[in-house]
């Protein structure tokens, strides 16, 4: 079975503050990493490889920095990446992004195709399923139990807002997961051993048989018109006195509102 | 320090680092308590290609030495010494195959112990041979093409939970040290069955068990190299493991420091945090220059061993009784500077003193490391070395 | 389009550098100069001193749009989702919203509504709608992205709404992708406010982005229509009026087929996250509670309070309190009357999710946390001091009740 991840190497956000003077982001020290969610669909290809056989093969499009995710996955144990890198898909939204990654699994070939929901730069949760339209194939979002797969078939449990559906489909499929499907694995010294060594495949937009016109900023119909820290409110107030003072005030606030 | 590392060896650290952090810390308190054998862990361990690490590659090992051993038992050990154990042991029981094991038992054996698929287990220690290895009285007995195996061990690590036994039993009573043999037995064979599970004062997470052998049968072919050479597997392998042990010594003394560190910033006692008092200063100078020798020495000790050395007794003895030695005061110290939180269970270095204490008791007491070390200097002056 | 660095300008100040999400600024001969590497993420943009950075327009930027004459499309569209059978809340905050826009706009606002019944259908008439597009086909009942999209499309090409939203639920974020895809527009994701840009009429996306840390303004200025998913809880519900009229039109499912297949629904609706979003009080833990013995202090409290428990990221990581109760960014929106935060810092990916609460009292030994600036009341101290104080105080005032 061929097996097709994507992955997105992403700041962790959770290290990212914005300075509130410039209303820009301080990224200085933030490490990258692979998308969180990501880690979990590279392990259930590798999971799915081991149940069925075959291959998987991690993509990524980004800048030439990002091919340090894929030596990351060549440790979990992918058997081949491909960094999907050229200035023409710089400025890239959502819709270039799924064409032109689209492009890069026609190229491939698969028969399953496994995205993280989202990544937690964009949170838009959307390249998955757009991927899947460009495609012309069934996606099923927000996977949190893989039941069942053949060669031609896949039972999956789909997280709902009150619940789960069971959901079937024929193959090819992309799938989008959540974090409840499994636990990613640590990289092996192998896979790290191999990963240090491997060279990684580079493809430009040229090698993607792609219409320049649907690449980067050109593709997107989405446009950045600006970023700014979000509001803050303005009527705070620090209570005063010792904390016995502190918590009567509170409690006659309380009281005010009727909680009490 | 800097020890001139390769990109491998700081591969190995960074990756049982990440193990020890992520998947060891969390869960060794509640190991502890439970005296659970932690498979979970195991099963980690044996994903990330651990379990092959010094295991060559014509067997699906990853064909490293000693040193990276010692590196990756370090860093497993500064976060919790029962997993060490469980690893370590492992190693300890491989090494007869390894060292002396014909090429068909080693391809028999070896690329199942390289995957973490099979664990091992090496028994020795019976109830009246500790220190005294001479006193086996377990027997094996050749009946046509068997050997037919009586007696029991004692608290063999990993017993029980480990597939494939590497065993001392005697073949031959009336040649004394020479009348001992090393044999392989996989568990499931007739005849061989575990003893309850010890209850122990640290590394909870190991498991100790008694492998009972009666009238327990097992091919002629599991012999390892020839009838007589038992003590020879024995010594070479604790000669090779030893090291390890003081691997062990260095990662729970490290672990212990760095949470006796932290504490003495945090805690504030006449307005200053206790780390500003020269008494706790002079303390945390001692047991990180202790730490520091005892590094300098396992790792030296692992280098000579991986440079092919022959006899490795006497510096091995010396790593392993420096570093655990270190080892029990160190974690000792950081309990003392933590003072009553460091009595508590609710911190981590309790479970350390408790857990370092084994190491100088197990693959030999320090005491007898000492004998090692003083037949060696005998030797060494009556030869005018 | 290009950005580029005016070596005139540029005094080697360096302050840009870090702004670079991608490491694409480097310095040359003691001048900025902006590398291939560039993502045109606009991040630098306005962070230099000198004003040295600057958008170049190029000739191919100057491109008709592909897709679309904008001035052809009219009206405002809703997508109303349905479980079992039953719109759900955040389709009537969407017709709040979406009535804002139309009439901004002064077009008509349709919600289109898959599956369940007529009734429901005039219901969004009450709640906004003049118009709503109903297929009643069985195959609707349960979600299943295919046909969701196929007949969306259907719709959106024959009627030609300037804008289209949906709900950025499990329903929305999934087939809304396709829809866009499909018709190659530009789709918003996630988005916590919505209003027309005066000058152009276009429409201006504010969506939280890089875990909450940062809000982007997005347009589609090109394409049409324009497709936004809008958060749920952030947007006001609508004036229900029972004498709004409007128009039913019924759609027919025509010709649709589906590769998936959903075989059954099983609900599982978490008691937890139900009562966090609908409660009036939540009390939250964060990392500073130590361990997870603070929230029984917590628990006791939310009781007198007739509250629920909520919690950060960080306390969640730890394992102190399931999943379910966290609340931010990748956890839970809410918007309960009070918002009681102890021992939380208040990382903006945590004030995404709670900072729209009517009021908000933050407990915390540190006066510098974040916390504070969206606190209406600050306690600065321990949590451990003051929560048991405000636990006995609070249970002696009901005693004299």
């Amino acid at each position: 079975m061929d097996i097709v991840v994507c992955i997105k190497q992403v700041p962790d956000t959770a290290e990212v503050r914005i300075n509130p003077e410039t209303n820009t982001l301080i990224r200085e020290g933030v490490p990258s990493i692979i998308n969180p969610y990501d880690m979990h669909a590279i392990e259930a290809g590798l999971r799915i490889r081991e149940t069925v056989g075959g291959k998987v093969t991690v993509i990524t499009m980004g800048p030439p920095q990002a091919e340090s995710a894929l030596r990351d996955a060549i440790s979990m144990g992918a058997d081949d990446v491909i960094l999907i890198t050229d200035k023409a898909f710089a400025g890239s939204d959502t819709l270039a992004t799924s064409y032109t990654l689209s492009k890069a699994i026609n190229k491939l070939g698969a028969h399953i195709i496994l995205c993280g929901k989202q990544a937690i730069d964009g949170d838009t949760a959307q390249v998955g399923p757009e991927i899947a339209e460009f495609l012309g194939i069934p996606h099923i979002s927000y996977v949190k139990r893989i039941e069942d797969i053949r060669a031609d078939y896949i039972k999956v449990h789909r997280l709902m807002e009150e619940g789960y559906d069971i959901v079937e489909s024929t193959l090819p499929v992309l799938l989008t997961v959540v974090k409840e499907l499994n636990e990613p694995r640590l990289p092996s010294l192998k896979g790290k051993m191999a990963a240090k060594k491997a060279e990684i495949k580079r493809w430009k937009a040229s090698d993607l048989e792609a219409d320049p016109d649907r690449l980067g900023l050109k593709g997107s119909p989405t446009w950045v018109k600006n970023i700014f820290a979000p509001e803050v409110k303005k009527d705070r107030k620090i209570l005063q006195g010792s904390i016995e003072e502190q918590v009567d005030a509170l409690i006659a606030e309380l009281r005010r509102f009727g909680c009490v | 320090m800097d020890y001139f590392l390769t990109e491998e060896q700081l591969m190995i650290r960074d990756l049982t680092r990440q193990i020890a952090e992520e998947k060891v810390i969390p869960v060794r308190a509640e190991l502890d308590e439970k005296e659970e054998f932690p498979w979970e862990i195991m099963k980690v361990l044996a994903q990330s290609d651990l379990f092959g690490l010094f295991i060559p590659e014509e067997y699906g090992g990853l064909g490293k030495g000693c040193l990276e051993l010692c590196i990756a038992v370090e860093e497993l050990s500064r976060a919790c010494l029962g997993v060490s154990t469980s690893y370590a042991a492992n190693a300890l029981g491989t090494y007869p195959i390894l060292l002396f094991g014909s090429d068909d038992q080693k391809k028999r054996y070896l690329p199942d112990i390289a995957a973490g698929k099979r664990l091992v287990a090496f028994g020795l220690t019976e109830a009246n041979a500790g220190s005294d290895a001479g006193g086996i009285q377990t027997t094996a007995r050749l009946e046509g093409n068997e050997y037919v195996l009586n007696g029991t061990k004692q608290w063999i690590t990993n017993g029980g939970e480990a597939e494939i036994y590497t065993i001392i039993a005697i073949t031959d009573r009336a040649k004394g040290a020479r009348g001992a043999s090393a044999f392989i037995v996989e568990k499931g064979t007739p005849g061989f069955t575990f003893g309850k599970k010890e209850k122990k004062m640290g590394i909870r997470a190991s498991v100790t068990r008694e492998l009972i052998f009666d009238n327990c049968r097992i091919p002629k072919d599991n012999i390892l190299g020839r009838e007589g050479m038992g003590f020879i597997v024995a010594m070479k392998t604790l000669d090779n493991s030893r090291t390890g042990v003081g691997a062990q010594g260095v990662g729970v003394a490290q672990g212990a420091f760095e949470e006796a560190v932290k504490f003495s910033r945090q805690r504030v006692q006449f307005g200053h945090p206790i780390i500003s008092f020269q008494a706790v200063q002079h303390m945390l100078a001692d047991m990180a220059t202790e730490i520091e020798a005892a590094r300098s020495l396992v790792y030296s000790v692992a280098r000579y061993i991986d440079s092919g050395a022959k006899d490795i007794s006497k510096e091995s003895a010396m790593a392993k009784v420096f570093a655990t030695d270190v080892a029990m005061k160190v974690t000792t110290d950081a309990v003392q500077i933590m003072g009553g939180s460091g009595y508590m269970r609710e911190y981590p270095v309790e479970k350390m003193m408790r857990d370092a204490k084994i190491l100088q008791i197990y693959e030999g007491t320090n005491q007898i490391q000492r004998n090692v070390i003083g037949q060696a200097i005998i030797k060494e002056a009556a030869r005018g070395k | 389009m290009r950005i580029v660095v005016k070596p005139e300008v540029c005094t080697g100040c360096e302050t840009c550098i870090d702004s670079c999400p991608y490491t694409a600024i480097v310095m040359k001969e003691g001048k900025a100069f902006i590398t291939e590497y560039c993502q045109l993420c606009r991040a630098c943009l306005g962070v230099c001193p000198e004003g040295a950075i600057i958008e170049v327009t190029e000739e191919s930027d100057l491109k008709p749009s592909q897709v679309a004459q904008p001035s052809e499309y009219k009206g405002v569209w809703v997508f109303a989702e349905q479980r079992y059978g039953k719109v759900a809340g955040v389709a009537l905050e969407l017709l709040g919203i979406g009535r804002r826009l139309a009439d901004d706009r002064s077009v008509e606002l349709s919600a289109v509504l898959f599956g369940s019944t007529e009734s429901e259908a005039r219901e969004l008439i009450k709640w906004g709608a003049d118009r709503v597009y109903h297929c009643k086909d069985p195959i609707f009942d349960r979600f299943n992205d295919e046909p969701y999209c196929e007949l969306l499309s259907l719709l959106i090409t024959e009627h030609k709404p300037e804008i289209v939203l949906a709900g950025a639920t499990p329903v929305g974020r999934s087939f809304f992708p396709r829809v866009a895809a499909r018709l190659r527009t530009g789709l918003t994701a996630d988005c916590t406010s919505l209003l027309i840009d005066q000058e152009t009429g276009n429409l201006l996306q504010v969506r939280p982005a890089f875990g909450g840390n940062i809000m982007a303004t997005i347009v589609c200025p090109n394409t049409r229509p324009q497709m936004a998913t809008v958060r749920p809880r952030v947007m006001k519900k609508g004036e229900y009026r029972e004498d709004r009229k409007g128009e039913i039109i019924h759609v027919e499912a025509r010709g649709l087929h589906s590769h998936t297949k959903v075989i059954d629904s099983v609900r599982e609706v978490s008691e937890v996250s139900v009562n966090l979003q609908e409660a009036e009080v939540i009390v939250s833990g964060g990392r500073g509670l130590g361990d997870q013995k603070g929230f029984k202090l917590l628990e006791e409290l939310a009781e007198i309070l007739g509250g629920a428990i909520g919690a950060s990221r960080a306390a969640v990581d730890e394992g102190w309190i399931p999943y379910s109760h966290q609340v931010g960014q990748t956890g839970k929106t809410v918007c309960p009357k009070i918002y009681i935060a102890c021992g939380i810092s208040g990382a903006v990916q945590h004030l995404v999710g709670m900072q729209s609460s009517d009021i908000i009292i933050a407990i915390n030994k540190n006066p510098e946390a974040p916390i504070f600036n969206v606190a209406n009341y600050g306690i600065i101290g321990d949590v451990y001091e003051v929560l048991p104080l405000l636990i006995k105080k609070l249970r002696s005032l009901k005693g004299q009740q």
